[in-house]
C-alpha cells in the first residue's frame, strides 16, 4: 500500500491525465473540483500519520500546515475557476491544457512541500514553474507572451542556480553519506556540522539566489508582477498562494542545513537584506501601478519580503511570525484575486481606473474585496496584523533601526493599499460590462478565506499553533 | 590526486571542451552556426558523462549520456533548424552586446567562477573542485548568452547550454543519485518543448523571433 | 663531445629546414589542389620557381630606398634563425640555449616589421594597405602567442623551448585544460601569422583580400625569391613548433646517437606530413573570413589564452 504522501502527490497527476481528455468546460471544471476536494481530504488524512520519512517524502511540523493550506486554496480556487472560466472563452484545446496544467501544478506543489530529497524538491518546483508558465501564456496576447517568456527565462535561470547549489550541497556532504540517503534533508542536517563550512556557504548563496527568484525576492522579482497580470486569474491566486510558499520553504530547509554547522556565515543578514529591499521597493512601486492585478502582484513581493525578513532575524519568535505571515498572506491574497478577477470580468478591464464603486454595484463582492484589501494592508483583527506585529517586535528586539525602516515600509504600503481600496470599492460605480452580481461560487471562496484568516487571527486552534511552534524550532 | 592520471585528465579535458564551446556559442554570428555549435556541445557533454560513468563505474551515467546525446545533440538542434527554416528567419544573430565585448565578459565570468568556487571548496579533491569551477563557468556563460542576445532562439540555446553546465556539474560529483540526473535530463526536454511551443506561437503572432518586439508590452504596456 | 653533437645536429637541422621548407609549401598547395579536385602543381614546384627567380635581377621603383633592398635579406635571415632555434628531430642542438619562446616571438616580429616597411617603402596604396592590415592582426596575435608562452612557462617553469619540450615529453603533466586552450590559441595565431585561410588567402591577387601579398607586390627577381623563402621558413617554423610542443614524442634526447636522430627524423617527417594534411583540409573546408571579423577571431584566441592562463594560475596557486 503506497504511503499516503505518495498518493497525495500522484493523485492530482492522474487527475490531470483525465482532465486532458475532457473538452467540455462544465465536465472538466467539475472533475477539477472533485480532484481538489479529494486532495483536501488526503491532506486532512496526513495529520493522522506519525511524523517521519516515507522513502523520499517526509511529514513534519513544517510542511503539514502548508500542505493543508495548499489543498484548501486549491479547492477554493477550483470552485472559483469553475464559476469564472466560461467568461474567458477558451476553445477545447485550451480548456484541456488549462485544467491539465492546473492539476500538474498542484501535484508538483504537494511534492515540493512533502519531499525529503532535495533533488526531488528541485524537480517539483521546476515542474510547478513550467506548468504555471503554460497557464500564464494561455491567452496568447502579446502581453501574455511577454510575461510568460520573462517568467520562463528568469525562473529558468534561477532554478538552474538553485540546482547548482543543490549539487554543491551534495558535494559538501558526499563523503559522509551514502548513495541511498544522498540528498535527504534530514540526513544532510545530521551531518552538516562535519561538512566543509565554505562549501556550505557557497551552496546556500546559490540556493538563496535560485529559490529566491521563485519566491519573488528583490532583485530577481521582475517576472512576478507581469506574470500575475496575465493569464487567467486563478493562476495569480495559485502563484501567490502556493508557489511562493513552496520556494520560501525550500530556502528555509536550506537555512536549517547550513545553520546546523556552527562555523558557517550567518545567513540571517542576507535574508534580512533581501527581505527589506523587497519591502521597500514594493512599497514604493505600489504607488505607481495602474493595473489591478499587477498592483497586487507587487503586494505579494512586499509580503514575501516581510516573511524573508522575519526568517532572517531568526529565533523561534521571528520564525513563527514569518510562518504565520506566509499562511495569512496565502489566504488573503487568493481572496483578493478572487474578488479582483470577478470585478475585472464585470467591468471588462483590469485597469485600476476602470474598476470603481464595487460596493455600490455588487455589495457582497465589494465588501468582501474591501475587507480583503484591508486584511492585506495589515489591519486588525486578521491574521496578517498579528504576524506583522510579531515581526516588528522581533525586529525591534534584534536591531531597532531595522524595525523603524520596516515600519516605514509597511506604512507606505498600507497607505497605498487603503488608497486603492477606496478607489476600487467606494466612490462612484463605473459602468458594468457584464452586469449581474456574483454567483455563490465566486463569493463563497472569497468570504471563506476571509473567515479563516479572521479565525486564525483571533483564536488560532491549539493544534495549529503547536505545529507552527515546532516548525519554528526545527528551522532554528 | 595528481594531474598525471589519465582518467581524471580526460574528464577535465571534456569539461574544458564544453567550456570552449560555450565561448564558440558567444562568438557566432549566424543562427545555424549557433545551433551547430550547441549540438557539438551536447555531444561533448554526452562524452563527458559517458567517461564519468566509465571512471566511476556508475551505469546510470551512461543513461544520462544517452539522453544528453539524443536530446541535445540530435533532437533539439534538428527542431531548431526546422524552426529557422519554417519562419524563414533572418539568419544573423542580433547581439545586444558586441561580440568582442561578449567574449571579454565571458572571460570575466569564467574567471569569476574560478575565483568563487576554488577557494570555497578547499576541503575537497582538486579534480572535483576544478570540475565544479568549469561547470559554473559554463552556467554563467549560458546566462550571459541569454542576456546579450535578442533573438529568441539564441536565448533558448543560452538557457539550454546553461543546463549543460548543470549536467556537467552533476556528473562530476561522484555518487550523485541517479534520479537527479534522469529528472534533470527529462526536464531539459520539457524546457525545450515549452520553448518550442513559445517560438511557434511567437512566430505566428509577431512574424519574427526578435524579443525586442516583446519589449513594448513590458510593464504597464502603454 | 656534447658540443660536437650539438653542432652536428644544428647543421643537419639547418640543412633539413633549408631543403624542406619550400617542399612543405609545395605539398600543402598540392594537397589543397587535390582536395578541390584539381591535379595541382608538383610538390617540388616551389623549388623550381625559387631557382628561376634567384637568377633574375630585381627591378626596383625609382623612389625605392635602401629598405626595399635590405628588407628581404633581413626577413629571410630572421626567419631562418628562428627556424633554426625550434628543434625538429633532436633536442640539445648547439643554439638550444638561445631557443626561448619569447626570443622566437621577437624574431617573428622583426621579420614582420621588415615586411611591413618594405611594403610601405615605395609609397603605393596596396603596400600601405597590406602593411596596416598585417600590423593590426599582429597587435592581437602577438599577445595571444605570449599568453600561450605564459601557460607553458607556468607548467614547465621556464620559457626555454628545449626544457618545455623535455618536460612535455616525459608526460608527467598529462592532458590539461589549459594546454587545450593554449593549443587552440596557438593554432589561431599560426593561421594568422602564416597568412592562411581564414585570415588571408595565400593565392589571391585581388586587392580587397590581400594582406601578405599586398606587401610584397612590388618585389621581383631575387628579392621575390627571398620573400617566398621567408614565407616557407615561417610555415615550417610554425608547424615544427606546434609539433614539438603538442606532439613531443619521438624527438631524440640531447646527446643521443645517430640512430636516435634517424628515428627522430622519420617521426618529424611524419608529423610534418600530418600537419600539412590537416592544414590543407582546414583551408579547403572553410571560407576566408571578412576582414573585420579577423580581429574578433584573433581576439577570441587571445581571450582563450588568457582564460587558460587564469585557470592555470588560480588552480596551481590554490593547490
Amino acid at each position: 500500500m503506497m504511503p499516503l504522501p505518495w498518493i497525495m502527490v500522484f493523485f492530482p497527476w492522474v487527475g490531470s491525465l483525465v482532465l486532458l481528455a475532457l473538452p467540455r468546460l462544465r465536465v472538466a471544471a467539475a472533475v477539477n473540483i472533485g480532484c481538489a476536494a479529494v486532495s483536501f481530504g488526503l491532506a486532512l488524512g496526513l495529520f493522522t500519520l506519525p511524523h517521519g520519512e516515507q522513502g523520499w517524502t517526509r511529514i513534519d511540523a513544517l510542511n503539514l500546515p502548508f500542505v493543508l493550506l495548499a489543498s484548501f486554496v486549491a479547492l477554493t480556487t477550483s470552485i472559483f475557476s469553475a464559476a469564472t472560466l466560461a467568461a474567458e472563452g477558451f476553445d477545447h484545446w485550451r480548456i484541456r491544457a488549462y485544467h491539465g496544467a492546473f492539476q500538474v501544478f498542484l501535484g508538483a506543489q504537494y511534492l515540493a512541500l512533502l519531499s525529503d530529497n532535495l533533488g526531488v524538491l528541485w524537480v517539483a518546483i521546476e515542474i510547478a514553474t513550467l506548468a504555471s508558465v503554460l497557464m500564464v501564456a494561455v491567452h496568447r496576447t502579446p502581453a501574455a507572451m511577454e510575461a510568460a517568456w520573462k517568467f520562463f527565462i528568469l525562473c529558468g535561470f534561477g532554478i538552474a542556480l538553485a540546482l547548482f547549489g543543490t549539487i554543491l550541497l551534495y558535494s559538501a556532504a558526499q563523503t559522509l553519506l551514502d548513495a541511498e540517503t544522498g540528498l535527504s534533508w534530514v540526513a544532510l542536517k545530521r551531518v552538516a556540522a562535519q561538512c566543509d563550512a565554505d562549501t556550505l556557504n557557497l551552496a546556500f548563496v546559490f540556493l538563496l539566489v535560485g529559490f529566491g527568484t521563485k519566491a519573488g525576492l528583490v532583485p530577481l522579482h521582475s517576472w512576478l508582477p507581469d506574470a500575475h497580470a496575465e493569464g487567467p486569474v486563478t493562476i495569480s491566486a495559485v502563484l501567490s498562494g502556493l508557489l511562493l510558499n513552496a520556494a520560501m520553504l525550500a530556502i528555509l530547509r536550506a537555512k536549517a542545513i547550513v545553520g546546523a554547522h556552527p562555523d558557517t556565515l550567518s545567513v540571517g543578514p542576507l535574508l534580512m537584506a533581501l527581505g527589506l529591499a523587497s519591502v521597500l521597493l514594493a512599497a514604493l512601486a505600489l504607488w505607481r501601478r495602474r493595473d489591478a492585478r499587477r498592483f497586487f502582484g507587487w503586494s505579494s513581493i512586499e509580503h514575501m519580503g516581510i516573511a524573508a525578513l522575519a526568517f532572517g532575524i531568526g529565533g523561534a519568535a521571528a520564525t513563527l511570525a514569518g510562518l504565520l505571515h506566509m499562511i495569512g498572506h496565502s489566504l488573503v491574497k487568493s481572496a483578493i484575486f478572487f474578488g479582483i478577477g470577478r470585478a475585472a470580468q464585470q467591468k471588462g478591464s483590469q485597469k485600476l481606473a476602470d474598476i470603481s464603486g464595487l460596493v455600490a454595484s455588487d455589495p457582497s463582492l465589494g465588501w468582501g474585496l474591501a475587507l480583503a484589501i484591508g486584511a492585506i494592508a495589515g489591519l486588525p483583527p486578521f491574521l496578517l496584523f498579528a504576524s506583522e506585529y510579531a515581526v516588528l517586535n522581533a525586529a525591534m528586539a534584534a536591531q531597532p533601526w531595522l524595525a523603524v525602516v520596516l515600519a516605514l515600509g509597511l506604512v507606505v504600503a498600507m497607505t497605498a493599499l487603503i488608497h486603492t481600496l477606496q478607489a476600487l470599492c467606494f466612490g462612484e460605480a463605473t459602468p458594468d460590462v457584464a452586469p449581474g452580481g456574483s454567483t455563490l461560487a465566486v463569493l463563497v471562496p472569497l468570504w471563506l478565506h476571509l473567515a479563516v484568516a479572521l479565525l486564525l487571527g483571533l483564536a488560532m486552534p491549539a493544534l495549529f499553533s503547536s505545529f507552527l511552534k515546532a516548525a519554528a524550532g526545527m528551522i532554528g | 590526486m595528481s594531474f598525471g592520471q589519465l582518467p581524471y585528465d580526460l574528464a577535465h579535458l571534456f569539461g574544458g571542451a564544453v567550456l570552449l564551446l560555450s565561448f564558440v556559442l558567444l562568438y557566432q554570428r549566424r543562427i545555424s552556426a549557433v545551433i551547430n555549435a550547441f549540438a557539438t556541445q551536447g555531444a561533448l557533454l554526452a562524452l563527458a558523462a559517458a567517461w564519468q560513468g566509465y571512471v566511476q563505474g556508475a551505469m546510470g551515467l551512461y543513461v544520462t549520456a544517452a539522453i544528453a546525446f539524443g536530446a541535445k545533440a540530435v533532437l533539439i538542434p534538428l527542431a531548431l533548424h526546422r524552426l529557422v527554416r519554417r519562419f524563414n528567419l533572418q539568419r544573423g544573430v542580433d547581439p545586444a552586446l558586441g561580440i568582442g565585448a561578449s567574449m571579454i565578459a565571458g572571460v570575466a565570468f569564467a574567471g569569476f567562477a574560478l575565483l568563487v568556487v576554488l577557494p570555497a571548496t578547499a576541503g575537497q579533491r582538486a579534480l572535483a573542485r576544478e570540475d565544479l569551477a568549469l561547470a559554473l563557468s559554463v552556467v554563467l556563460l549560458g546566462g550571459l548568452m541569454m542576456i546579450t542576445r535578442r533573438n529568441l532562439i539564441s536565448q533558448v540555446i543560452g538557457l539550454l547550454s546553461l543546463e549543460n553546465g548543470l549536467i556537467l556539474a552533476a556528473v562530476g560529483v561522484a555518487g550523485m543519485p541517479l534520479v537527479m540526473e534522469l529528472s534533470t535530463a527529462a526536464l531539459v526536454l520539457m524546457l525545450a518543448v515549452i520553448a518550442g511551443v513559445f517560438a511557434l506561437q511567437m512566430g505566428e503572432s509577431f512574424q519574427s523571433l526578435d524579443t525586442e518586439s516583446l519589449d513594448t508590452h513590458r510593464g504597464e504596456g502603454e | 663531445m656534447s658540443i660536437l653533437t650539438g653542432l652536428v645536429t644544428q647543421l643537419l637541422h639547418l640543412a633539413l629546414i633549408l631543403a624542406l621548407a619550400p617542399v612543405l609549401t609545395g605539398c600543402v598547395r598540392w594537397l589543397k589542389a587535390r582536395l578541390m579536385g584539381r591535379r595541382g602543381p608538383h610538390p617540388l614546384q616551389p623549388w623550381r620557381d625559387l631557382l628561376k627567380l634567384v637568377k633574375k635581377r630585381p627591378v626596383l621603383a625609382e623612389n625605392a630606398s635602401i629598405i626595399s633592398r635590405a628588407a628581404p635579406y633581413v626577413a629571410v635571415g630572421v626567419a631562418l634563425l628562428a627556424a633554426a632555434l625550434v628543434p625538429s628531430f633532436a633536442r640539445g642542438m648547439l643554439l638550444a640555449p638561445f631557443a626561448d619562446l619569447l626570443l622566437i616571438a621577437g624574431l617573428l616580429a622583426l621579420g614582420r616589421f621588415a615586411m611591413a616597411l618594405a611594403g610601405m617603402d615605395v609609397g603605393t596604396s596596396f603596400g600601405g594597405l597590406g602593411a596596416t592590415r598585417e600590423m593590426a592582426f599582429a597587435a592581437l596575435a602577438e599577445p595571444a602567442l605570449v599568453l600561450a608562452a605564459l601557460i607553458f612557462a607556468i607548467l614547465a617553469g621556464t620559457t626555454h623551448l628545449d626544457v618545455i619540450i623535455g618536460i612535455f615529453q616525459e608526460g608527467a603533466l598529462g592532458l590539461r585544460v589549459s594546454l587545450g586552450f593554449a593549443a587552440v590559441a596557438l593554432l589561431a595565431v599560426a593561421v594568422a601569422e602564416n597568412a592562411r585561410i581564414p585570415v588571408d588567402n595565400p593565392a589571391t591577387h585581388l586587392e580587397l583580400t590581400m594582406v601578405h601579398e599586398a606587401m610584397i607586390l612590388e618585389a621581383s627577381g631575387r628579392h621575390l625569391a627571398l620573400w617566398d623563402f621567408q614565407a616557407s621558413f615561417r610555415l615550417t617554423l610554425w608547424l615544427a613548433l606546434l609539433a614539438a610542443v603538442f606532439l613531443p614524442f619521438g624527438m631524440a634526447a640531447p646527446g643521443a646517437g645517430p640512430v636516435a636522430w634517424v628515428l627522430g627524423l622519420g617521426v618529424f617527417i611524419a608529423k610534418m606530413a600530418a600537419l600539412a594534411f590537416a592544414l590543407a583540409v582546414f583551408e579547403s573546408a572553410i571560407a576566408k573570413m571578412r576582414l573585420f571579423r579577423v580581429p574578433e577571431f584573433l581576439g577570441a584566441a587571445l581571450l582563450l589564452g588568457l582564460l587558460g592562463a587564469v585557470f592555470l594560475f588560480v588552480s596551481t596557486g590554490l593547490s
